[in-house]
Parts: C-alpha cells; structure tokens; sequence
C-alpha cells in the first residue's frame, strides 16, 4: 500500500505539471495578449510594446514558464485584475466558503444515498425500488439554475420563507444559516439521485451473490441480511462514488454559487474568466485540479482498505 | 431456399420492431421517447407553431409583461414574445446538443479504438492525456475554454468535445482491448484486412450496445450543460433564443416577474428528463436481451 502511495502520488506531480503547462500554454503563450488584455482596447502599439517589456513578457515562452511556477511554489499566485489585490487575498476566503456549502450538502448526500440507495436495492423491481429510482433520474436530469428556478419561485416569492440571495453578510433581515438553506438544497437535488442510483446498483449487485441467498435460507431475519451482511460489501463500490462527488460539491457549484450571488471559489472562477482576468483563473484551475487528484487518490485508497482483496499492482 | 431466405428477411427487418416494441413495455422509456419527439416536433415545426418572431421586442407590453391573451406565456424583459422564444430556442438547442455528442462521439471513438487496439505508447499517450483532461472539473473546463475561444455555437461544440471524449475514449478502449482478444478479429488478421478495417468494421459495431445507452444519457447532459454555459453568459451570443441565455438575462427580475425564467426553466427540464427517462428504457431493454 505504501509503494502504492508513492507511486499514485508521483502520478500526481506530474499531472499537475502537465495541467500547469497546458494551462500556461492557453493563457500566456502569446505575451501581446497579455499586456493587451490590461491596457484594454484603446493602447496604442507602443504602450502594449512598453508593458510588454516591462512585465518582462518578451523573454522566451520556457523562461517565464519557469518563473511563474516557482512564483506559485513560493506562494505567490500573482497579481487579480479583476479583484484588484492579490490572488492570494481573495482565492483562500472563497474556497473556504465553498467548503462551508460544500460540507453541508455532502453530510446530507452520505447518509441520504445511502439509505435510499439501500432501501432501493434491497428488493429490485419492488414499488419503492421503481419510485426512488424515476424520483432519483427526475431530480438528477433537472438543470442546477433550473431547480434555483422553481425553488426560488416557491420558497422566495410565493411563501417568502427564504431569501433568493445568499451573499453571506450578516445583519440583513436573514441569518447566514438561512441563505445557506437554497444554494444547499440544489446541490442536493442535483446529486443526490446520481449517488442514490450508484448505491443502489451496487446494492442490487451483492444482493445476488450467493453468500445472501445462504444467510437467508439459514433463517436470518431480512433486515440482519441487509444491514449485516449486504451494507458492507455494497458500501465498497459506492466509497468511490461517494468521494468523487467531493469535485462537484467544490468544483461544480459555478452554477449555484451564480445563481444565489454566494461569494464562493465557483462564482470567482466564473467572474474571473469573464473578464479575463488570467492570474485568478489560472490559480484557481491548479488549486481546483489538486483537490480533484487528491479525492481521486483518497477513494483508491479507501477502496483499498475496505476490500483487502485488491492489490494494486 | 427461399423460404430461409425469407424468415431471414422477417428476422432482421422484425428485430428494429421487436426493440421498439420492447421500449413500449417500459412506461418509463415510453414517457421519456414522447417528450423528446415532442421538442423535435417542435423544433422542426418552429416557423408554423411560433406566434411571433423570437427576436422582435413588442414595448407596448413591457408595461405589462404577464401572461395574457396576446401573449401566453408572457413576454421577456425586452417585451419579446416568451412562447416564440421557446419555441425557437428549441432549435438552439436540438441541434447544438446532437451535433456536439456527435462530434465527441466520434473524436472518442477514434482515439478509443486506437487506443486499445495498438496497446503499447499509443495507448500510454492517449490514455494519460484523457486521465489529465478527466482531472478538470467539467465546468471549469467549458470556462476555460470559452473564455480561451470566445463564445459561439462553434466553440461551444469545441467545448463539448474536449469534456466528453475522454469518458468515451474510456468506455471504447475498454471494450476494444477485450474484443481484440476473441477469434473473429483473429480471422479478420489472417484473411489479411488492414487495421482500420478491422477496427472500424469488425470491432466498432461491437461497441454499440453500451454506447446506445451512454449516448442517451449523454445527450441529456450535453443539453444541461449548454443550457447551464448559456446561464452563466457562456453560451450562445444574443439575440438568438437559448433557454439557459433566457433564464440568465431574466432571472434576476425575478422576485417581479418569475414566469420569465420561469418557463424556460421548465423547457429544459422537461428535455433533459425526457433523454433520461428514455436512456433508462432502452438500459432495461438492454438488460433483457
């Protein structure tokens, strides 16, 4: 397991390494775009030319390449046109309030998919199994801005019971535990059903195995099979799947985040990229990439220790 | 003679009814099939079903922009026709949602086929680069991109490839590396067709039942998330009407005026849960054969 680490993690410096060269490669191959881009569009030539040489962007593309990295090993992620201070200022606040929603819905999706999932799979073919699963591809194939949609509709305007913004300041007339209540429950809908489906075909899989069919015929009640028997083996597919949806919830709620005006890592990017404000963009793409490898190291891990049976070559 | 020629005849011309039929019993699929063909009907018939054009602005009826009698579903902020729009959004989306799954599609199954027939670098270099364009959160990936290439139909089907191929590349490279292996591609080296004959011919159509099923959903997905870069100012340049552009442009009135977003909102859902109720049939229908 420990080889297996370090070779996973190997794996994981090179990546990013890759990711940051494609990264630089898109963004600032070309330097006329860069100066450019924050003189706005009224620079004459000669102001471009000037900045150009002043930000040292004329050095060849592997030098500057080399320099930014170190500037980001060091910790210095660069300068926010947008935000106008440094990246560094703005990016850590942002993804902790992502973690803050993101770890409120992913503590409702566990135990949700789980028990759904189960009950669900425990019997295929049954009426709950079919009405978890229709309620779960309905709920899943809803666009994210489209559910804000008819949430706000619902619970905003018709009964006014929340607030359609969520901007986290307190001292307004809601509390931040209430505007965190809708940006939370689209995230939930939208995952939910897509973990709820895992668990229950990974359900439905160990109930078949002949080890259930024995411990039924030896006279064990039915819930003793599910929760004793069946829970654990069915939980070692869905480890993986549960993990990964740690990338939606930070990564994916761009949408959510917009949609609610929630000051979060997703809405940065998002601002960031409109208006090309590249150091930002660039930062958040490596920060957002490392937690995506990581999740995906941690599951295989996790895979490997509930289920000694795999070794990993 | 010719009557084996003939039960043959029944057999392959009754194997596409025999699938259909079989969807038929899946009340599932069957809801799922009738809400896609009702957008494509729409689609297609969006000149003759539209009460008026998509793009013109009426400013009488901003002062009163709820549903009524003119307007049924209402009009925009922009005094524009919400039930026209939808229909001709429709369009948008009924065209750049298949054209890009298509495009991915192909691009993946290329690259997949490759992939797992040569093995060896070939399978080393297009495997890492799928594993490193898999490590992108797929929204993060469509924001780069856009914000690299610009907004437009084009690069949005770009955009689509880039996220998509990779998961198909997946899936075909899995199978190819298994069919490789079995006797009739062995025949197919020893009568001596070339690679590509035996990847595109003899492998390819092996592929197709995971695929069927996958595209389905895929197409579902591809719709939400041009609906969602059409959301977040990503998508399609205005005027033209896109559903997700419809709700951005409109939804922060909504506390006034919520069936502007509203109704939009509703168009792609009702779309997107239409592909995934179908892909849930044919995955049963699937299933039983």
């Amino acid at each position: 397991m420990g080889a297996f680490a370090a070779r996973r993690l190997a794996a994981l410096i090179i990546t990013m390494m890759v990711v940051s060269m494609l990264i630089f490669a898109a963004f600032e191959w070309t330097p006329g775009q860069v100066a450019s881009k924050m003189l706005g569009p009224f620079a004459t030539p000669e102001q471009v030319e000037l900045l150009t040489e002043q930000m040292g962007l004329n050095r060849p593309a592997p030098v500057r390449y080399i320099e930014w990295v170190g500037n980001v090993l060091k910790g210095d992620l660069g300068y926010s046109t947008y935000f106008k201070t440094d990246v560094n200022n703005i990016i850590w606040d942002r993804l902790g309030n992502t973690l803050l929603l993101a770890s409120i819905a992913f503590a409702i999706i566990v135990p949700c998919s789980i028990i759904f999932g189960v009950a669900a799979g425990m019997r295929e073919g049954s009426k709950l199994d079919r009405t978890i699963s229709v309620l779960s591809i309905v709920t899943t194939s809803v666009p994210e801005f489209a559910s804000g949609v008819f949430l706000a509709t619902i619970f905003v305007i018709i009964l006014e019971w929340l607030p359609g913004a969520s901007t986290l300041e307190s001292g307004g007339d809601w509390s931040i535990a209430s505007q965190l209540v809708l940006p939370v429950a689209v995230m939930v809908l939208f995952d939910l059903g897509y973990v709820v489906r895992m668990v229950r075909a990974a359900m439905v899989d160990v109930m078949m195995k002949p080890y259930i069919r024995t411990a039924v015929l030896k006279g064990l009640g039915f819930r003793k099979v599910v929760l004793g028997h069946a829970l654990r083996n069915a939980m070692v597919v869905s480890l993986t799947v549960i993990l990964l949806q740690i990338n939606y919830l930070v990564a994916g709620v761009v949408v959510v985040e917009t949609i609610f005006a929630y000051p979060g890592f997703g809405h940065m990017i998002l601002e960031s990229a409109l208006s090309k404000d590249t150091a930002t963009v660039e930062a958040a793409t490596l920060i957002i990439v490392l937690i995506v490898v990581i999740t995906q190291i941690a599951g295989d891990l996790g895979y490997m220790w509930l289920n000694p049976r795999i070794r990993f070559k | 003679m010719a009557q084996a020629e003939q039960a043959l005849k029944v057999k392959s011309s009754g194997r596409f009814w025999r699938r259909l039929k079989l969807l038929t019993e899946s009340p599932i699929g069957v809801a799922g099939a009738m809400l896609v063909l009702f957008w494509v009907f729409v689609a297609i018939f969006a000149p003759w079903l539209a009460p008026y054009d998509p793009n013109a602005n009426n400013y009488e009826a901003l002062a009163d922009p709820l549903p009524n009698d003119m307007f049924l579903l209402g009009t925009d902020n922009q005094g524009r026709d919400i039930l026209s729009r939808i229909i001709w959004g429709s369009r948008t989306v009924l065209i750049v949602a298949p054209v890009a799954t298509f495009c991915a599609y192909v691009v993946g199954c290329i690259l997949g086929l490759l992939s797992g027939y040569y093995r060896g670098w070939v399978d080393s270099v297009i495997s890492r680069l799928a594993d490193i364009l898999l490590s992108f959160p797929a929204i993060v990936l469509y924001i780069l991109i856009i914000m690299r290439l610009g907004p437009s139909a084009i690069n949005v089907i770009v955009a689509v490839i880039f996220v998509a191929s990779p998961q198909i590349i997946r899936i075909v490279r899995g199978i190819t590396l298994e069919q490789r292996e079995l006797d009739y591609v062995t025949a197919a080296k020893m009568r001596g067709e070339s690679a590509i004959y035996i990847m595109l011919v003899e492998i390819l159509p092996n592929t197709r039942g995971p695929l069927i099923v996958d595209s389905c959903l895929r197409m579902g997905y591809t719709t939400i998330q041009i609906g969602v870069l059409g959301f977040l100012g990503l998508g399609l340049p205005p005027p033209d009407p896109d559903w997700g552009g419809m709700v951005q442009e409109t939804y922060s009135m909504m506390s006034t005026w919520p069936h502007m977003s509203l109704y939009p909102a509703i168009a792609i859902s009702s779309l997107v849960v239409g592909f995934s109720l179908l892909a849930d049939g044919l995955r049963e229908i699937s299933l039983r054969d």
